[in-house]
């Protein structure tokens, strides 16, 4: 059993207030991942909860007890560090061993000379060599068990790391961006293995990242947090489809959401560039609103295809981008005062619009986000009871 | 061009026919920048030990007239001589002292204060302090401070009933004396060397002990900081070694080699036959001497930081 | 491997147990941290103490921190007028400045060279500067000594200064720092068109201002300090430096009038400490700079 339960969280370091009272329950053998821009406060959280950093006020409870009087050894959680702080004058296989020989070795028999007297310490040492050897195995590190950290590459550095993290299996893995100093390519291969990991192991993982597509990818429940207090917390599709605010919509997702300037007109009808859209918000008339729309919602309008539902607006292609399997349209909103959008297409769909050509391009309202001038999201009334949307949509009182 | 006489010179140094004006140029530019250096250099180092060692051949005497060759009868004198013998043996038994106190002190004490937030300048300025104190000043407090009747630390022995030690007077006492002297006067820079090698030990090497169950104030220490804080501690000890090898000063003010020679030392005898016997030609030996033994620190500290790559 | 879970139960760790074992850690550190200060700072306490107390109290038995009688100015009169402090210090700043000065024209330029420029010697010349490290000033100062007599330059400042003009050590310095100095602002300089003197001066020097400051005071603080080579060259009481003055004037008379030699050691002592504890931090870097050989 190991929740981890995290109550009203304060950190400040001097004047600058790092976390805001953060609330937080993660449930045994969850992979939660908490995500945000760099200084949001996520790693003070993650540090806190090891106990390398003390809370200025609230508690941590892990599997139910709480434990903010306990050093970070005695929380039975292992870390894997963003630089992995590997013990550069040891081996592998002391690296990996560090905890077992902790915790399984008396300090008299740890120290050096004194612990040549003591005849248990080598029984002891074949048992730990023995458990080394089995994470060694499941990482595929066997073959590298006396070399030193200093020759081998990132990928296998960042093994050994998560071995002397395994290695004591704890209850709790934290992860502090553990992937950021790996290569693009490792990384993707990584995030695989971490996400077996976390399966075969059946451990809670707390995951910190600043990287969007790891939070979206590994995670059971994404934290996305800013400026010290959590914005939304939910499974990894909730917060792409249903962002509970502007900063969240904007960072996840890649590309980026587009946005449009809208404003609330009469009887709380949003209106686009001026036209009137099917969509209405309990807010005052003449009050902006920004519509977040993926670029995947956006599509090229031919003169029949706008309807009843659809918003619509004139856009000019500035570029685009070939991946391969598709295309990244960039466009301009001619005369706007807005900045461009950006559109997901097939290679034949692309092949149809040539650069510097205006177009229409059109969404189904029902799948746009409405965020008011605060950036809170607002549930939209959609006068038809659209369907089809990809937004649950909660019909409003 | 006027620089054209000179560059013959620069370009006699079997560079090709083919160079360009550029590359003349910037010869001649660091020869001219290098000269004055190069000739101070000369002047002041090398051009010395040349002397120095003919001088040690002979039996020169300073203000005297004549001068004989006397092969390395100099040397054979001083590693015969009961009184170099001793001053050497005091200088090491001086060494032996101030280098376990000053290095393995300054280490505690660095250990210590890097974990500090806000006493930690405050501790700094304590001991270093004395690093930047003249010391001749300092050595006449301390002669004070251990005046046998009128100084605190006698007072303060009598008080506990141990009874008052003449420090300075007593020649089973007076080298020891001086060593604690010297570590006070060291420990401060060694504190900043060590506390300089403690902050290039990455923070997130100890959180990660931390974790792992290494949260022991010894085991942190052994596992991480003493093996990591390996370079810094042998440079520590061979400055601190040629450092307490070189003393001088507080012989020279406060005991002058006494009582009874037990503070001689080979620097100050160095002294003493150079510039108050003018024994010339023996004090040269003498002086290669004390520059083998620095050399020979020297070399262990090159041959050891050689080797600092040891992860 | 059930009887390797191994710690028996220690006691359960409680928040007053584990507030309790911090405390007690913390005041071991202090307290040995605090023992360690008092036996460094002692000399310095006792010494300004000393120079304000009268005969009689400095002579008594008994240990107190603080004079009942205020006798300061007397001890610092006769301090002052028994011997030229004041003239000591200025000695000690000509000596510091001279040198200092000296020392970073020739280095600089050679550094720079060391540096950035091929010329032919380069490599022996730095092999030469690497041994000179090695070499402490005791060694050549018998040649020195004997030159500067045949000179009748002894008993002069020059002769003071003249062994310490060439600073291979500051040359070393300059040269690590200037080599991290980006090769292409040097170009494009030239390609402006200026001269390589002005490049060491203009360009390249200002860049290395923390060095420079840093062993400006090294520097001072080593030539302010040095007993040795004054020792020798010096006779004239009117030209010694500090440590020399102090000698001096310790022999010279006040025998046991210990207010006033700790008046003039207090003296002597207090430029360099009241810069160190002004300039905190230059100091520290300054004076552990051969740390970072």
């Amino acid at each position: 059993m190991a929740t981890v339960a995290l109550s009203s969280i304060a950190k400040s370091f001097g004047s600058t207030r790092v976390l805001g009272g953060v609330d937080l329950d993660i449930a045994d053998g969850e992979f939660l991942t908490l995500v945000g821009p760099s200084g949001c406060g996520k790693s003070t959280l993650i540090r806190i909860i090891a106990g390398l950093e003390h809370q200025d006020a609230g508690g941590v409870a892990i599997g139910g007890a709480p434990v903010d009087h306990l050093r970070p050894h005695e929380r039975r959680v292992a870390m894997v560090f963003q630089s992995y702080a590997l013990y550069p004058h040891m081996t592998v296989r002391a690296n990996i061993g560090l905890p077992l020989t902790m915790s399984r070795l008396r300090l008299w028999q740890r120290l050096p000379l004194l612990r040549l007297l003591s005849a248990q310490r080598r029984r002891v040492m074949r048992y730990i060599d023995a458990d080394v050897a089995a994470v060694a195995g499941q990482l595929q590190l066997d073959h590298l068990l006396d070399r030193k950290p200093a020759q081998l590459s990132g990928g296998q550095r960042q093994r050994v790391a998560l071995g002397r993290a395994m290695v004591r299996s704890p209850e709790v893995f934290l992860m502090d961006e553990p992937l950021s100093n790996l290569d693009a390519k490792l990384r993707v291969h990584m995030r695989t293995e971490l996400a077996e990991l976390h399966k075969r192991l059946g451990a809670t993982f707390i995951y910190v990242t600043h990287d969007q597509v790891e939070a979206m990818t590994m995670s059971d429940r994404v934290a996305m947090m800013d400026a010290g207090s959590i914005l939304q917390l939910g499974a990894p599709s909730e917060l792409y489809e249903r962002p509970a605010s502007l900063k969240v919509a904007q960072f996840i997702g890649s590309p980026a959401i587009n946005l449009l300037p809208a404003t609330v007109g009469s009887s709380g009808r949003i209106e686009l560039f001026g036209r009137p859209l099917a969509l209405s918000a309990p807010l005052a008339q003449g009050q902006a609103v920004t519509l977040g729309v993926r670029c995947e919602a956006l599509s090229l309008l031919h003169g029949d295809s706008a309807g009843p539902g659809r918003a619509w607006f004139s856009a000019r292609l500035r570029r685009k981008e070939n991946l391969g399997s598709e295309y990244i349209l960039h466009f301009d909103l001619a005369g706007r005062d807005a900045a461009g959008v950006t559109m997901r297409a097939s290679p034949a769909v692309a092949a149809g619009v040539n650069e510097a050509a205006e177009v229409t391009l059109g969404f189904d309202e029902a799948a746009c986000h409405v965020f008011d001038a605060d950036g809170a999201r607002v549930e939209p009334r959609s006068p038809g009871g659209a369907t089809g949307s990809v937004v649950p949509l909660r019909a409003w009182p | 061009m006027s620089l054209a006489a000179s560059s013959s010179i620069a370009s006699a140094a079997a560079a090709p026919p083919s160079i360009g004006r550029r590359l003349l140029l910037e010869r001649l530019t660091g020869l001219g920048f290098a000269m004055p250096a190069f000739v101070l250099l000369m002047l002041t180092i090398l051009l010395p030990l040349a002397v120095l060692l003919v001088l040690s051949l002979s039996n020169y005497e300073f203000g005297g007239v004549d001068m004989d060759w006397v092969g390395l009868a100099n040397y054979q004198k001083a590693l015969a001589d009961p009184v170099i013998r001793r001053s050497l043996w005091n200088t090491l038994l001086y060494v032996a002292i101030v280098v376990p106190g000053g290095v393995l002190g300054a280490l505690l004490i660095a250990v210590l204060v890097h974990r500090r937030s806000r006493t930690r300048s405050l501790y700094e300025v304590a001991y270093f302090l004395p690093v930047t104190s003249t010391l001749i000043a300092m050595a006449t407090v301390w002669q004070f401070l251990l005046h046998p009747t009128l100084g605190p630390v006698n007072g303060v022995l009598k008080w506990l009933g141990v009874g008052s030690i003449a420090f300075l007077s007593e020649p089973s006492t007076a080298l020891a004396t001086l060593a604690v002297i010297g570590v006070w006067q060291l420990l401060g820079f060694n504190m900043i060397l060590f506390l300089a090698g403690l902050t290039a030990i990455p923070r997130d090497l100890y959180e990660a002990a931390d974790i792992d169950g290494c949260s022991g104030g010894l085991d942190r220490f052994l596992t991480i900081t003493w093996p990591l804080l390996g370079p810094t501690t042998m440079f520590v000890l061979v400055t601190t070694m040629i450092t307490a090898f070189k003393v001088f000063d507080t012989v020279a003010v406060m005991t002058r080699g006494g009582p009874v020679g037990s503070t001689e030392v080979l620097l100050y005898n160095v002294y003493l036959e150079g510039f108050q016997y003018f024994h010339t030609g023996y004090a040269a030996a003498l002086t290669f001497i004390f520059l083998a033994f620095i050399l020979v620190f020297s070399a262990v500290q090159t041959f050891a930081l050689d080797k600092k790559v040891h992860y | 491997m059930a009887e390797l879970a191994l710690h028996p139960a220690a006691a359960p760790v409680t928040p007053a147990r584990s507030a309790l074992r911090r405390l007690v850690g913390l005041a071991l550190v202090h307290a040995i941290l605090l023992a360690g200060a008092v036996f460094m700072l002692a000399p310095f306490v006792w010494m300004l103490v000393t120079s304000i107390k009268p005969p009689a109290e400095i002579f008594s038995a008994e240990i107190s921190l603080w004079p009942k009688q205020f006798y300061g100015l007397q001890n610092y009169r006769v301090a002052l007028d028994k011997a030229p402090l004041l003239r000591f210090a200025l000695n000690g700043v000509i000596l510091c400045g001279g040198i200092l000065v000296v020392q970073l024209l020739v280095a600089i330029p050679c550094a720079y060279a060391l540096a950035k420029l091929r010329f032919p010697g380069r490599n022996v010349l730095f092999v030469l500067v690497l041994l000179g490290l090695c070499i402490p000033v005791q060694v050549p100062a018998m040649p020195l000594y004997i030159a500067l007599a045949q000179l009748g330059l002894l008993n002069t400042y020059f002769s003071m200064m003249a062994p310490f003009f060439l600073s291979v050590f500051a040359i070393f310095l300059f040269r690590q720092f200037f080599r991290s100095f980006p090769d292409d602002i040097i170009h494009a300089a030239r390609l402006d068109g200026v001269s390589e003197f002005e490049i060491v001066w203009r360009i390249v020097t200002p860049s290395a201002w923390p060095a420079i400051a840093a062993f400006s005071v090294f520097s001072a603080v080593a030539h302010w300090n040095d007993l040795y080579w004054p020792l020798i060259v010096i006779s004239d009481a009117k030209l010694a430096p500090p440590p020399l003055g102090m000698m001096f004037f310790a022999d010279a008379e006040t025998g046991s009038n210990y207010g006033a030699l700790t008046a003039a050691a207090a003296i002597l002592t207090a430029p360099l400490v009241i810069a160190f504890l002004i300039a905190r931090r230059r100091f520290i870097d300054g004076v552990t700079m051969t740390g970072v050989k």
